[in-house]
């Protein structure tokens, strides 16, 4: 205290005019105030931090708990498989990101993870603890919208890039977008345009369809993009929509509703252990088979959970299936891969998981570098790059994948050829025909520094 | 959708629920009420009784098997539980008593996890039981209207051991008054091993009768246990009479809100919770002074 007193008493008017012109100076050109990295480059987020040692964390907050357990390990083991074949050049990753040297940039990549329990509050306290410990430079995580929102907005907050994990809903790249976030995996409103046509098909126009929602961005986005294409394309009306808060257990009174609605279909947005136990519960009231379920947003290990006995003819969207490895050689290889490692056929979460990090990748060595806005534009020179189902491409409007959408059916139990052989693959459609134009969901993408 | 059909039929969702809330939360109202101990670990004690279940039936395929492995199972961890842990929290603050029953419940959940994996399990109900009764106004699940009686038998037999026995006469004593029942000369501790044994199968055997309706999964003791504490706060702290009256009300506001709107149906059950503790603090049936 008396030093600092000494040295405010000892300030000379000399002293004071030049620190205020260095102030001034700093405050016209801000550069000056920060360390000037290579290319002019001045600090941001946690770079260049968080690139300085031998090894670059990545951050992921993924629900290990709650609704979206399941389908969180899977992500999780995508991950984990990605990071693995990064760092040791494996074959199926050079091919997908061919620029990786046992690493990316000559640095070692190491996955953190921590229980989002799909919360967004949870999982941002999570990526605040990761940034100020261990420097990450990339954030992923979501199995919800709500948190893959939130978490973009987090992502554009601390300016340290953000790939979703599953996340289905159209604000993630629509409203919610950021120019910090990216998306690989199919969404709301290509779901709708994939699989609405399959329903108009096979069970014609004019018909009643009640709808299942989870009360958050996710359910209703979807929900409004398949009853907009039904209603505008097959005529179909909505007789109800039951609304039920993530986590519901007893779908009862959800089902009661709809079975006095006079709806012919129920289509089940819910998803996780929602869509497990409302499937389950519809088919004890009696509902179905009488009434037809459809799932628009397909949900990994579904079938598993509720019994094949219960998807048999349900129609369903998705990123991926297994099967898929007779027509496109890297998803067998990326079959056999998960196998190998994790002893079952991986559903879409870990492929999505392992997907985005492969571009992440991709990105990250053709840039050269882990200065975010770098990475940002090799994103977003829109170049067409291969996925486990053919060639894809960012749209550099709203950081969207342009990606196929799966449409399956589920097999009956007869026609199984194998205990995990639950979907029958109708359709794979390209992805660009499925999106609205990238404004049409209000999408802004903001800033890069 | 607001018609008579829907609103019969939404009671009848109500009952069961509330019944099976009724069974739940009065295993944990008699052991606050007797002990003193706001048992968190309730909801954990809920999922072990259907993952110990759901172990038996898969060995022996009989749903009586599950039912009884499920309830004795439960009641044991309980007697273990309160006789290594618990006692030595009875004059301990409330605070740790909190903590110590949270900190339990954590641990049965992720040792189930560690062991079972995340995805549900399935128990069918018993082969009369499945299928679809109709009632002439509605179609209703064989197995929920037959959870209706199950749960009705299981409260009668709590009713017929804390009313007509002489150790439920003690219990009820020191729910009133546990220093005194101590100074009676009755070993009030043994009585408190028993009353958690009674409270956490009472959990347990809830916990199996509902795999039927509700798969199992590490986290299904979580939402009831918020749901069941709701009831004891309704119905009265300590009170048995009160823990089903509370559930039955609650299963109902649950059910009736969902016929208008699903998404106030908690909202409203709140709101009745806080008009209790607003108008009747110690709840429908509680008696005032009670801790």
């Amino acid at each position: 205290m008396t030093s600092d007193n000494r040295k405010l008493t000892n300030l000379s008017r000399r002293t004071l005019i030049q620190g205020g012109l260095s102030v001034a100076g700093g405050v016209i050109l801000p550069a000056g105030l920060f360390p000037v990295h290579a290319a002019g480059q001045t600090a941001i987020g946690t770079w260049p931090e968080g690139s300085k040692g031998d090894t670059v964390n990545i951050g992921a907050a993924v629900p290990r708990t709650g609704a979206y357990a399941v389908q969180g390990e899977d992500e999780l083991k995508g991950w984990q498989l990605a990071v693995e074949h990064i760092n040791t050049n494996h074959e199926l990753m050079k091919k997908l990101a061919p620029k990786i040297n046992n690493g990316v940039n000559g640095k070692k990549v190491n996955l953190l993870a921590a229980d989002s329990a799909a919360k967004p509050n949870q999982a941002v306290q999570e990526q605040q603890t990761f940034i100020n410990q261990n420097k990450i430079i990339l954030m992923t995580g979501s199995t919800s919208s709500a948190v893959a929102v939130a978490l973009n907005k987090f992502a554009q907050r601390e300016k340290v890039l953000y790939v979703a994990a599953i996340s289905g809903s159209n604000d993630t790249t629509g409203k919610d977008c950021v120019r910090y976030g990216f998306r690989q995996n199919f969404y709301g409103e290509t779901a709708a345009n994939a699989i609405g046509p399959q329903l108009v098909k096979a069970y014609g126009k004019n018909r009643k369809a009640a709808f299942m929602t989870p009360d958050y961005t996710y359910g209703h986005t979807v929900t409004k993009s398949v009853n907009d294409y039904l209603t505008e394309k097959g005529g179909w009306t909505q007789v109800t929509n039951q609304v039920s808060p993530l986590g519901t257990q007893d779908f009862s009174q959800y089902l009661t509703n709809i079975a006095n609605s006079g709806a012919e279909f129920i289509i089940n947005v819910n998803w996780g252990r929602d869509a497990v136990l409302s499937v389950q519960q519809a088919k004890q009231f009696g509902l179905t088979p009488a009434m037809k379920m459809v799932i628009p947003y397909q949900i990994p290990f579904l079938a598993k959970e509720a019994g094949p006995e219960l998807m048999e003819g349900v129609f369903a969207a998705t990123d991926y299936w297994w099967t898929l490895e007779d027509k496109y050689p890297l998803a067998k290889m990326f079959n056999e891969a998960f196998v190998k490692k994790f002893g079952y056929r991986p559903e879409w979460g870990a492929e999505n998981a392992y997907v985005s990090f492969a571009h992440w990748a991709r990105m990250v060595t053709e840039a050269g570098s882990f200065y975010p806005p770098d990475v940002i534009k090799q994103y977003e020179k829109g170049e067409t790059i291969p996925s486990l189902l053919g060639d894809v491409r960012y749209r550099p409007e709203d950081h969207q994948c342009i990606r196929p959408v799966v449409i399956v059916r589920g097999k009956a139990v007869k026609d199984m050829k194998n205990k995990e052989d639950f979907w029958e693959v109708l359709e794979v459609l390209p992805g660009e025909p499925l999106m609205q134009k990238p404004d049409a969901f209000g999408c802004k993408l903001g800033d890069y520094t | 959708m607001v018609n008579w059909a829907n609103f019969i039929s939404q009671c009848f969702n109500g009952l069961v629920l509330g019944a099976l809330l009724a069974l739940i939360s009065s295993g944990l109202t008699i052991i606050y009420g007797t002990l003193g101990v706001l048992n968190l670990a309730h909801g954990a004690m809920f999922m072990l009784g259907g993952y110990a279940g759901w172990v038996a039936y898969t060995y022996s395929g009989s749903f009586l098997v599950a039912v009884a492995a499920g309830s004795l199972f439960v009641m044991l961890v309980g007697i273990v539980v309160e006789r290594l842990i618990i006692r030595h929290f009875y004059t301990r603050p409330h605070e740790d008593q909190l903590l110590v029953t949270f900190g339990l419940s954590i641990v049965f959940v992720e040792a189930v996890r560690f062991f079972f994996g995340s995805l549900s399990k399935m128990v069918p109900p018993p082969g009369p039981l499945v299928g679809i009764t109709p009632l002439g106004f509605m179609m209703y699940p064989t197995y929920r209207l037959a959870l209706l009686g199950i749960v009705a038998v299981a409260l009668l037999a709590l009713y017929f051991v804390l009313y007509r026995t002489r150790i439920g006469m003690i219990v009820r004593a020191g729910i009133e008054d546990s220093v005194m029942v101590d100074s009676l000369g009755i070993d009030v501790y043994k009585i408190f091993m028993l009353v958690f044994g009674i409270g956490a199968m009472a959990a347990g055997f809830a916990g199996i009768v509902n795999a039927p309706v509700v798969s199992i999964a590490p986290d299904v003791g979580e939402a009831i246990l918020v749901q069941t504490f709701v009831v004891v706060v309704i119905g009265g702290v300590g009170s048995f009479p009160g823990a089903i009256l509370g559930g039955l009300i609650a299963g109902q506001i649950i059910s009736i809100t969902s016929m208008f709107n699903p998404g106030y149906a908690y909202i409203m059950l709140f709101v009745a919770m806080t008009l209790v503790l607003v108008l009747r603090p110690y709840g429908l049936l509680g008696a005032a002074g009670r801790e």
